[in-house]
């Protein structure tokens, strides 16, 4: 199937062609779009983690000069609340679930009261940013401080403080998945090594670089309402605005994300901010903008992870993995995010089979409200979180169990397949061959030679370790009927349309959205390729509902195997067309024409062809034209996948700990992805490279640390938070092994997240290595400060 | 975030800033390069109306040798400090300093005298500052006074600069022969700043034994100090390994450790104890040791 990885530009590392508009400035984000007549948006936030609502007054407010207008929760009448779009119920039939979701409302600016810090309650609009801001300052709002909780095992916890009257308890779902009778006879297994470890995900602030922002502008001339919008999906943002908050018309709504500067899955979902703007628009008749400060982001961009788990590995004497249990706590946040009970859900239970043979697994999942900012996808999403369990509970089971951490996984890695391997947790793996992977990677490493000077090392006093990661995960964003019967609100197909210029030069609409992915390029080297024609003759053209068909946007590493085949889909349909044409053109048959290298030529004889331009010149001044084909030639088609695509790899981390401080520095970092095919090498390596320092961020510096009792976010600015910088990364050593997805036709799988993936639990393994002659033999918590690392070494047994 | 409103006043010299600072007092925040000063204004935490910039008051930036002094003018940059082949030559420890500051954007905007009468508690140049013994010239209507470093900084970002004056010049001695300084810190991984840093200056007599030790400790506690208790045990010793380790034991006596997500007291008056011994073993090998 995969025959294009000949073609002349897949595979090739061509330089971004969007790249010198990002870096020379010139990039439009949604902040540089200016409408005459636009008002500025202030929010009145909660300082409170937890507090009812007495009373707003807005008197002195309105006083402000240049404030327009106040409008609290009250206002917003017939506004509905934000939709979550993924319904755990029984009576829907989605598999796993215990206990129903508790659909809470999550009003655009609440009015009852608040239940995280920032949580919007009043929105200033005024002729400028400034004034908005100083507007909004002097908002009064009588709040009623409420006991709050913010800590995940704290918020299911008996005396609570209640957030929800629909949640009692704070439980928010309780879901499972797995075999647990078969899992229970197998931790019963005679003579299983069993080992069971508390393994903390923290909360993590995606941080993308462009804070959010939105403008609305409402024409009241024609009824149309434009959305600029920081989205991911402008399709899926203007879908649940309009059917579901707003009831208004959706064919008199077009949202438009233009060049957007990252989202991590922050920007995936619909935001109170964004339906505000529309309302007031619609309501003042003006341009509203808002654009988030980075303190805004910190407070209300959906954090990521904050599971706590407690994971159980059975092992046999000859260390083949008998069983796994997993029962997990998820902190969704005050609120439903958009796709929020899916991520610690399907995403997380369905790859807890890792790349291992293990018969049977458990997995129960109970997801709870807190006073903190609201939990959705952030890269990788429910999947980082299962790498990272099983990546850690099979190095913790190897040492429990006397045996190298290599070996071990090496005995237990699923055998090379292609087609379809049943998973125990209901996912089929597309394609495998883990070994291979693993092998590429302790080549590089030289693994044997790294225990010796690891030996060597530690007789000095060194504490030198080094830790593994054999991942998996789920790509390529989802069949519908599948996602559909597991409890989406939506299909997850992908539209591509393909329009062909009279003189040749084709415009491609993607459904897929990019917003760092380089889609300008990597879909534009397909289309070349299939077209023959020059890379410039193509523009690729994304985030616009007003010209894409509906599409369902970028997350999940869905735009190249999802986006990407629709799009092949148009061209073979562009190319079909173009042979009847030529055929007619060349007075032969349509079935005797061969399209290559730009060229439709009669088979066999080379003299007699037609280039793609007069092809298409043709289709657009049919005077000499086939009976009963239309003219013109532009084609549209929407993909939906038979499967998820699921690329793996195998990354190794060395580190070096110091023992005074506690302080870890990576010496050396390996990683061998099999992704599919690829499309653009180099932009494949910027993705691993990238996701890589967002894994190590979580592992050794990241984390968004509420204060237990105020609930305030101690971690809410760049001053506090740690994101990972440059040089506490080495130079990556990487590699790729190529196991084609027989899932769709370019045999590629999705590159986008497998960094993230890999990286953390591969450096926490590492330090637990480093630590091991000291006796430490776990790490609950991370991210691993020096402080928090020193204290491990002060506690441990072995310490000196 | 936007700062609450504020004029802007730009004078062109030390006599016109100390008038609009006379005029404005308590009102009006100096600014010298404005690395802490803007970020706490932005998040309103700062709400001056008067912001008297000295970037165009001429005189105030430069360095040059005056005698056995180094003579740092306030709104001299941490990258010129940084890059200064006079301070690379004659005290490389100040040219380090400055380069372990911020990034360098930061070093390229931020200023010797802002750092040092913002006074922030984890600041890198006030441990540097204190064991190099540096003199604050302070200019007021009644003229110029000196205040020495173990008298400006008083509490938490407060120091010995008054009301009605301005920190125009920052003097450091140039290190005796025989002597050798290092400043090492423990950056937060955030911000860079010192968790802990602490700066040391030693000088040997012509036995190899340490004639004196001068020690600070910024980043712990609320304000940069002078660690007594580590200099009074290098005194008089050949500084060898377990010298050092006995001296660095006492590095955080003095410091009113403040503990947060960085570190418990527990583990910063550690790394006061970790990076004085770091420090001075890396001073005493420079002084010949």
């Amino acid at each position: 199937m995969a025959t294009v990885a000949s073609d002349r530009l897949f595979g090739k590392s061509i330089k971004r062609r969007e790249d010198p508009r990002f870096i020379t400035g010139r990039g439009q984000y949604v902040d540089d779009v200016k409408i005459p007549g636009m008002t500025y948006a202030a929010f009145v936030r909660s300082p409170h983690a937890h507090a009812r609502i007495r009373k707003i007054d807005t008197a002195a407010a309105m006083r402000h000069p240049g404030v327009v207008a106040i409008f609290t929760g009250k206002d917003m009448t017939g506004v509905n609340s934000l939709p979550c779009g993924w319904d755990l119920r029984k009576e829907k039939n989605v598999p796993g679930v215990v206990q129903d979701l508790a659909m809470v409302p999550h009003m655009p600016l609440t009015s009852d009261a608040a239940r995280h810090v920032g949580d919007p309650v009043a929105v200033v609009i005024a002729d400028s940013h400034e004034a908005a801001i100083d507007g909004a300052e002097k908002v009064q709002v009588d709040w009623e401080p409420l006991p709050a909780v913010t800590v995940t095992e704290r918020a299911a916890a008996s005396g609570a403080p209640k957030l929800h009257d629909g949640a009692p308890g704070n439980v928010a779902f309780k879901w499972e998945i797995g075999d647990r009778a078969a899992t229970d006879a197998a931790f019963k297994t005679a003579g299983a090594v069993t080992v069971k470890k508390r393994i903390v995900n923290q909360r993590l602030v995606a941080n993308a670089m462009e804070p959010r922002a939105c403008l609305a502008r409402f024409d009241d001339a024609t009824g149309e309402l434009t959305l600029w919008v920081t989205s991911q999906n402008p399709h899926v943002h203007r879908l649940l605005m309009c059917a579901f908050v707003l009831g208004i018309p959706e064919h008199k709504v077009r949202v438009i994300a233009p060049d957007v500067g990252g989202g991590f899955g922050s920007k995936i979902f619909l935001y109170n901010e964004e339906v505000v703007c529309s309302w007031v628009s619609r309501r003042l008749k003006r341009p509203v903008r808002w654009t988030a400060s980075r303190s805004e982001a910190y407070l209300t961009d959906a954090h990521g992870r904050d599971h706590v788990t407690d994971a159980e590995i059975a092992l046999g004497r000859d260390g083949k993995i008998l069983g796994l249990r997993v029962k997990t706590t998820a902190n969704l946040g005050a609120y439903l995010s958009t796709f929020a009970p899916a991520v610690p859900t399907f995403l997380y239970g369905t790859l807890l089979n890792g790349v291992y043979a293990i018969p049977a697994i458990h997995c129960e999942v109970t997801g709870v409200f807190s006073n903190t900012t609201a939990v959705d996808a952030y890269r990788g999403a429910g999947r980082p979180e299962a790498c990272y369990v099983v990546e850690r509970i099979v190095e913790a089971g190897a040492r429990a169990a006397g045996m190298d951490v290599a070996d071990l996984r090496k005995k237990n890695f699923i055998p090379k397949f292609s087609g379809a391997f049943q998973t125990q947790v209901a996912v089929v793996y597309d394609s495998g061959d883990y070994g291979a992977a693993w092998d590429r990677m302790l080549q590089m490493l030289d693994y044997r030679k790294f225990r010796a000077e690891q030996e060597a090392a530690r007789k000095q006093g060194r504490l030198l370790g080094i830790g593994f990661s054999a991942y998996i995960e789920a790509c390529s964003i989802a069949p519908s009927k599948l996602v559909g019967a597991l409890g989406a609100g939506a299909g997850l197909y992908e539209s591509g349309k393909v329009r062909v210029h009279p003189t040749g030069m084709v415009t491609v609409y993607t459904g897929s959205h990019s917003h760092g992915q380089g889609h300008e390029t990597t879909f534009a080297q397909i289309v070349a390729d299939k077209l023959g024609i020059p890379i410039e003759q193509v523009e690729i053209v994304h985030g616009d509902t007003g010209s894409i068909p509906f599409g369902m946007g970028t997350y999940g590493s869905r735009s190249a195997s999802v986006g990407g085949t629709a799009i092949l889909m148009s061209l073979n349909k562009v190319i079909e067309k173009g042979k009847r044409i030529a055929a007619h053109l060349l007075e032969a048959s349509p079935k005797d024409i061969d399209f290559s290298g730009g060229q439709f030529q009669v088979k066999g004889v080379p003299g007699k062809a037609v280039p793609f331009g007069a092809v298409s010149l043709t289709a657009y001044i049919p005077h000499n034209f086939p009976e009963g084909v239309e003219p013109g030639l532009e084609e549209t088609s929407f993909y939906d996948p038979s499967n998820f695509c699921f690329p793996f790899g195998a990354h190794a981390c060395v580190v070096e700990v110091d023992r005074d401080t506690g302080n870890v520095k990576i010496l050396r970092y390996l990683a061998v992805d099999d992704v599919g095919n690829v499309i653009n090498p180099m932009i494949v390596d910027g993705m691993v490279h990238g996701g890589i320092a967002q894994g190590v961020g979580q592992a050794l510096c990241e984390g968004a640390v509420y204060d237990g009792q105020s609930g305030q976010l101690v971690t809410g600015t760049m001053m506090d938070y740690a994101l990972p910088k440059a040089d506490m990364l080495p130079m990556y050593e990487t590699d790729r092994t190529v196991t084609p997805t027989p899932v769709n036709p370019m045999g590629v799988k999705g590159a986008g997240e497998t960094g993230t993936i890999a990286a953390t639990p591969a450096v926490v393994n590492a330090v637990v290595d480093a630590l091991a002659p000291l006796g430490v033999d776990h790490i609950e918590e991370m991210p691993m400060t020096a402080q928090r690392v020193w204290k491990i070494i002060q506690g441990a047994k072995g310490a000196r | 975030m936007y700062p609450a409103a504020f004029d802007y006043h730009a004078p062109s010299s030390v006599k016109e800033a100390l008038e609009l600072l006379g005029k404005h007092k308590d009102d009006a925040k100096l600014l010298a390069g404005g690395h802490s000063l803007i970020p706490m204004m932005k998040l309103r935490l700062a709400q001056p109306k008067h912001l008297i910039d000295l970037r165009k008051v001429p005189g105030l930036s430069g360095i040059k040798q005056d005698g056995n002094m180094l003579a740092i003018g306030a709104m001299t940059t941490h990258w010129e400090v940084e890059s200064s082949a006079l301070v690379k030559s004659k005290l490389a420890v100040l040219s380090e300093t400055a380069a372990l500051i911020g990034d360098p954007a930061v070093r390229n905007r931020g200023t010797v005298g802002g750092s040092i009468a913002h006074a922030d508690p984890a600041a890198d140049y006030p441990a540097a500052m204190i064991a190099l013994g540096a003199e604050m010239v302070c200019e007021g209507a009644k003229g110029r006074r000196t205040v020495k470093v173990d008298d400006w900084f008083k509490g938490l970002m407060t120091t010995a600069v008054g009301e009605d004056e301005i920190l125009v010049e920052v003097r450091v001695p140039v290190l005796p022969a025989s002597s050798g300084a290092a400043y090492l810190k423990f950056p937060h991984p955030a911000s860079r700043f010192a968790v802990v840093g602490v700066a040391a200056a030693v000088t040997l007599d012509g036995k190899g034994m340490c004639s004196k030790a001068s020690v600070g400790v910024t980043g712990a506690g609320t304000k940069a100090i002078r660690a007594k208790g580590v200099e009074a045990g290098c005194a008089g010793k050949k500084l060898d390994a377990a010298a050092i380790e006995a001296a660095a034991s006492k590095a955080a006596e003095g410091v009113d450790v403040q503990a947060d997500l960085q570190g418990s007291v527990e583990y910063k008056s550690h790394l006061c104890r970790v990076f004085a011994k770091r420090a001075l073993t890396e001073a005493v090998k420079r002084a010949g040791g």
